[in-house]
C-alpha cells in the first residue's frame, strides 16, 4: 500500500520533464498517456513505481500498427489506494519488435508478455520464460497481427459480403482450413515434429534424481494435473513436479480453449461483439456485457438513463452472487465434499438466472447491455408473478437467508478448517506485484475494489463495505466470497429501494451500425473474479481496430505456480479452486 | 467443541432433506404430475426438490426466452405472405454471420422485390443472441421457444431453408404474447396515422 502517493496530476507534468527525451505524450487523437522509448522503459517504470505509487500493472497488451509499421505495447498501471490509470506505450519496428520485459519490477507481467509475445511477436528482452502460451508451439505467425488472416478467412470486416443480397448458402468446412491459410514456423514439418514446448515443461531427468540426505535415493516425479481433469474446473493443466507428496514447482499449461476472441471481436462490429463477450467467462455474462459496453461509451460519451444504470447495476451484482455462489460450491467440490455444498449454493443461482431469462431471454448467455442503456426493461410478469414481486422476494428475503444458511453450514467445519487454514498463503505485497485481482487481492487484505477505487456506473450512489480478510489463504479466500456475497445483497437492496419506475433505458434509439469515434479507452469493472477491463482502440469505422480483454481469471494465474509450491498434491486442486477461473476468460 | 461446526452442518443437511420430502407429502405426488405444482417447485417458494425430471418434465420457458430465429408469414386470402422483405438487415447484424439471404429480381425489369428468394440459416452456427429479431424493421424474423433440435444428421438437418423456418403469425401470437400485442398496437398506430395523413393530403387537394 502508497499511502503518501502523489495525486495523478501530479505525476502527469513530472514524468515527461524527469526523463526528457525519453517519455513523450501521446498527442495521437482520442489517445492519452505518454509514448516511452523503448530502451528507458525500465528506468521510467522503475520511477513509476518506486517514486510515483503506482504499484498495480493491471495491463500489458500491444497493438498493431501495420500502417505505420510499428507494434505498441501498452501498460496500463495503477495505484492500489485508488485513482485512474497511467498509461505507458513503447513502440517498436514491426520487423525487429524488441521491448524490455517488466517481469524483474511487476512479476504480474510475465503471461501477459508471453500473450502479447504469443500474439504480435513482440520479444521481451529480459523475460524469464518468453515462450508461446496460448497458442501451441509449432504453430508459425502472430494471430493478431493486421495482416495474419485465420483458417476459413473470409473478409477482413463483418458483415461479409457473401450473405446478401446473393447469400447462396455454402458450409465453410468444404474450403479446407489446412488450403492456403495456415502457416506453419520455418522449418517446420508435422510428420516429424517432437514438441519442444512439450519437453521444456520437464525438467532435466538428472535434476530430478535427488537423495533424502540420509542416504536414501529418491526421484522427484512430474505429474500432469489435467487437461481432461475435473478438478481443473475445465481443459487447464498443471506440469507439476512432485517430491514425495510436496509440490517442488508448479507450471500452468492453458490454450485449449482458445478461439482468438480479440481477432473475432475485431473482425465484428462494435454491436456483434457483445454476445461474443458472454462467452468469456459464462458464468457470469452480465458483467462480462457491463465491462464491454462501458468501455465503448468512454469513446462514445454517451450518458446512460437512470433506470438502465439501476438495472445493470442490479444485473452486475446478482451475476456476483450466482458466480460467488458457484465459487464456493466448487471449492468444496475440491475440497471433496461432492456436490451437496454445491447443489445447495447453485440452487439458489437458478432463481437469479430465471430472472436473467425472463430478462434478457436466456439464462447465462445474456446478451444484454447495449451503448447507452440495455436491450429491454424488467418484464412485467414472469410465470404468472410480478416480476418485481419476485425479485424483491429474492433479495429481501430468500438469498440473505440462503448466504446465512450456507454459512451455517460451512464456515465452522473441521474439515475445511483444517484443510483451509494456512494454506496457500498469498500475502499482500506480493498479490500485488503479481497483479492479482478481485477477491484473491481482497481477501489478501488489500481493499482495493474498482467500485470504490474508481467507481463506475452509479456504484458511488451506494453504501457497501470494501470486504477484506487478514491472512489470504485458501479459507479467507472462501471467507470474502461470503463477505461480497452480503455485500451485493445489500447493493441489490439499495438499488430495488432506489431504482426509478419507468423510464427511458436506452440513450437515443437502438441502431445496428454504431460507430465510434476514433481513439482509445480501458474501460473495467469489478467483475466477480477481479478486473475486467476492456482495452479497445477505434479509427472512427464500424469495426474495432484493437480490441483486448485483460482476463482476470488469465492474470490470476500467474501467481498459481507460487501459491502451490510447498504445498500438498491434494492442496492443489483446492488452491486452484480458490483463485476461482474459468477457462473460456483464461484462454479466450 | 471439536466437531461442533461439522454437527451444525449436518443439521442444515437434514432441513435439506426433510424439506425434500414436505411437498411431496403436502401435494400426494400430484406435485409430479400438475404443471401448477411443477412450477412452484422451481419457484422462490419452492422448498424442496428443485430439479425437474426432464424428458418427462419441462420446465415452461418465459416469453422472452430466444433460440433460433424462424420468420413469420401471414395468411391472407388463403396465400401464405411473407413479412419478409429482404432488405437483409438479419444478415448484416448477425455476429456469427449464420444468414443467408438471395434477394428475388423481378424477371422482366430486373429489379429486386421485396420479398426472399432463398432464406438460410446455419443453425450450426446461430449463437442465439436476438439481434436478427431485434433489429428487424418488419417484424419478420422472432426468436423461437423450441429447444429441442437434436438431429441424427448434422451436415442436412441443421441448415434451415426458407420453408423450414416459416411459421404462421398465430404461432409467433401464442408464444410472444406481450410482444406481438405490443407490435400489433404500434403497427395499428402508425396505419391510422398515415390514414389520417392521407385524408389531410387528400383535403388539401
Amino acid at each position: 500500500m502508497t499511502d503518501a502517493a502523489p495525486t495523478a496530476e501530479a505525476s502527469a507534468t513530472t514524468l515527461d520533464a524527469r526523463f526528457p527525451g525519453a517519455v513523450t505524450p501521446d498527442t495521437r487523437a482520442g489517445y492519452s498517456g505518454y509514448l516511452v522509448a523503448p530502451d528507458k522503459l525500465i528506468e521510467v517504470a522503475t520511477a513509476v513505481r518506486d517514486e510515483m505509487g503506482y504499484d498495480y500493472l493491471s495491463s500489458v497488451t500491444g497493438v498493431d500498427y501495420l500502417a505505420d509499421g510499428k507494434l505498441e505495447a501498452v501498460y496500463h498501471f495503477y495505484k492500489t489506494s485508488g485513482g485512474t490509470a497511467l498509461t505507458l506505450k513503447a513502440q517498436t519496428p514491426r520487423d525487429n519488435p524488441v521491448i524490455p520485459s517488466l517481469v524483474p519490477l511487476y512479476p504480474g507481467a510475465d503471461f501477459q508478455e508471453r500473450e502479447a509475445y504469443d500474439m504480435y511477436g513482440i520479444r521481451f528482452a529480459g523475460h524469464p520464460n518468453l515462450k508461446r502460451i496460448l497458442m501451441w508451439e509449432g504453430f508459425g505467425g502472430w494471430p493478431l497481427r493486421k495482416d495474419w488472416k485465420e483458417a476459413y478467412y473470409e473478409q477482413d470486416t463483418k458483415p461479409f459480403d457473401s450473405r446478401w443480397p446473393g447469400g447462396h448458402f455454402r458450409r465453410s468446412e468444404e474450403k479446407s482450413p489446412f488450403g492456403h491459410n495456415v502457416s506453419f514456423a520455418d522449418g517446420f514439418t508435422p510428420e516429424g515434429w517432437v514438441s519442444e514446448a512439450e519437453a521444456a515443461q520437464y525438467p532435466d531427468i538428472s535434476e530430478l534424481q535427488t537423495g533424502n540426505g540420509r542416504g536414501l535415493h529418491t526421484d522427484k516425479i512430474v505429474v500432469n494435473l489435467g487437461p481432461q481433469h475435473p478438478s481443473t474446473h475445465g481443459v487447464f493443466r498443471m506440469v507439476v513436479t512432485l517430491d514425495g507428496e510436496t509440490i517442488v514447482d508448479l507450471h500452468p499449461v492453458m490454450g485449449y480453449l482458445h478461439r482468438n476472441h480479440e481477432k473475432i471481436g475485431e473482425r465484428n462490429t462494435w454491436l456483434q461483439n457483445m454476445p461474443f463477450t458472454d462467452r468469456l467467462d459464462y458464468l457470469s455474462s452480465m458483467s462480462n456485457n457491463l465491462g464491454y459496453a462501458l468501455a465503448v461509451e468512454k469513446l462514445q460519451k454517451v450518458k446512460v438513463p437512470e433506470r438502465a444504470e439501476y438495472i445493470r447495476v442490479l444485473m452486475a451484482e446478482l451475476t456476483r452472487i450466482c458466480n460467488h455462489m458457484w465459487a464456493v460450491g466448487f471449492l468444496l467440490n475440491d475440497l471433496g465434499a461432492f456436490f451437496t455444498p454445491a447443489l445447495y449454493a447453485i440452487r439458489e443461482r437458478e432463481l437469479i438466472l430465471d430472472f436473467f431469462e425472463a430478462t434478457a431471454g436466456s439464462r447465462m448467455m445474456c446478451n444484454y447491455m447495449r451503448f447507452g442503456g440495455v436491450a429491454r426493461d424488467i418484464p412485467e410478469k414472469m410465470r404468472d408473478e410480478n416480476t418485481m414481486d419476485f425479485v424483491n422476494d429474492m433479495v429481501f428475503n430468500r438469498l440473505p437467508k440462503a448466504i446465512d444458511d450456507l454459512d451455517e453450514y460451512l464456515t465452522e467445519n473441521e474439515i475445511i478448517r483444517s484443510r483451509c487454514i494456512g494454506v496457500g498463503v498469498l500475502p499482500p505485497e506480493q498479490a500485488i506485484a503479481y497483479s492479482a485481482c478481485g477477491p484473491l487481492l481482497r481477501a489478501s487484505n488489500v481493499p482495493y475494489d474498482i467500485r470504490r477505487a474508481e467507481p463506475y456506473s452509479i456504484y458511488d450512489r451506494f453504501d457497501f463495505k470494501v470486504c477484506t480478510r487478514p491472512n489470504g489463504d485458501i479459507y479467507d479466500r472462501y471467507l470474502i466470497r461470503m463477505d461480497e456475497m452480503r455485500e451485493s445483497v445489500k447493493i441489490c437492496q439499495q438499488v430495488l429501494r432506489d431504482m426509478p419506475i419507468g423510464g427511458e433505458i436506452m440513450a437515443g434509439k437502438p441502431a445496428y451500425n454504431v460507430r465510434v469515434p476514433a481513439g482509445e479507452a480501458y474501460g473495467r469493472v469489478d467483475g466477480p473474479k477481479g478486473e475486467l477491463g476492456y482495452y479497445i482502440v477505434s479509427t472512427g469505422k464500424a469495426n474495432a481496430y484493437r480490441y483486448h480483454v485483460r482476463a482476470p481469471s488469465f492474470i490470476n494465474l500467474t501467481v498459481l505456480g507460487e501459491l502451490c509450491k510447498g504445498a500438498k498434491v491434494a492442496d492443489v486442486v483446492v488452491i486452484l479452486g480458490s483463485i476461482d477461473i474459468v477457462l473460456g476468460e483464461t484462454d479466450r | 467443541m471439536y466437531g461442533l461446526g461439522m454437527i451444525k452442518g449436518f443439521w442444515v443437511t437434514l432441513k435439506h432433506f426433510v424439506n425434500s420430502y414436505t411437498e411431496d407429502v403436502q401435494w400426494l405426488g400430484r406435485n409430479y404430475i400438475d404443471p401448477e405444482k411443477l412450477r412452484l417447485r422451481q419457484s422462490s417458494k419452492g422448498k424442496g426438490l428443485f430439479t425437474i425430471q426432464y424428458p418427462n418434465e419441462k420446465l415452461e420457458v418465459p416469453e422472452r426466452f430466444r433460440y433460433i430465429p424462424f420468420l413469420i408469414y401471414e395468411e391472407k386470402d388463403g396465400k401464405q405472405e411473407d413479412r419478409c422483405t429482404s432488405c437483409g438487415i438479419c444478415a448484416k447484424v448477425c455476429p456469427p454471420q449464420c444468414i443467408w439471404i438471395v434477394r428475388t429480381d423481378d424477371p422482366v425489369t430486373k429489379r429486386p422485390v421485396p420479398a426472399p428468394k432463398e432464406f438460410y440459416i446455419d443453425t450450426d452456427i446461430c449463437m442465439n443472441c436476438g439481434y436478427c429479431a431485434e433489429f428487424c424493421p418488419f417484424d419478420a424474423i422472432k426468436m423461437d421457444h423450441n429447444y429441442e433440435l437434436a438431429s441424427y444428421d448434422r451436415t442436412s438437418a441443421h441448415v434451415y431453408d426458407k420453408a423450414k423456418l416459416s411459421k404462421p403469425l398465430s404461432y409467433y401470437a401464442s408464444i410472444r404474447p406481450t410482444d406481438y400485442e405490443a407490435e400489433e398496437k404500434a403497427r395499428a398506430e402508425e396505419e391510422a396515422k398515415k390514414a389520417a395523413k392521407k385524408a389531410a393530403a387528400a383535403k388539401k387537394e
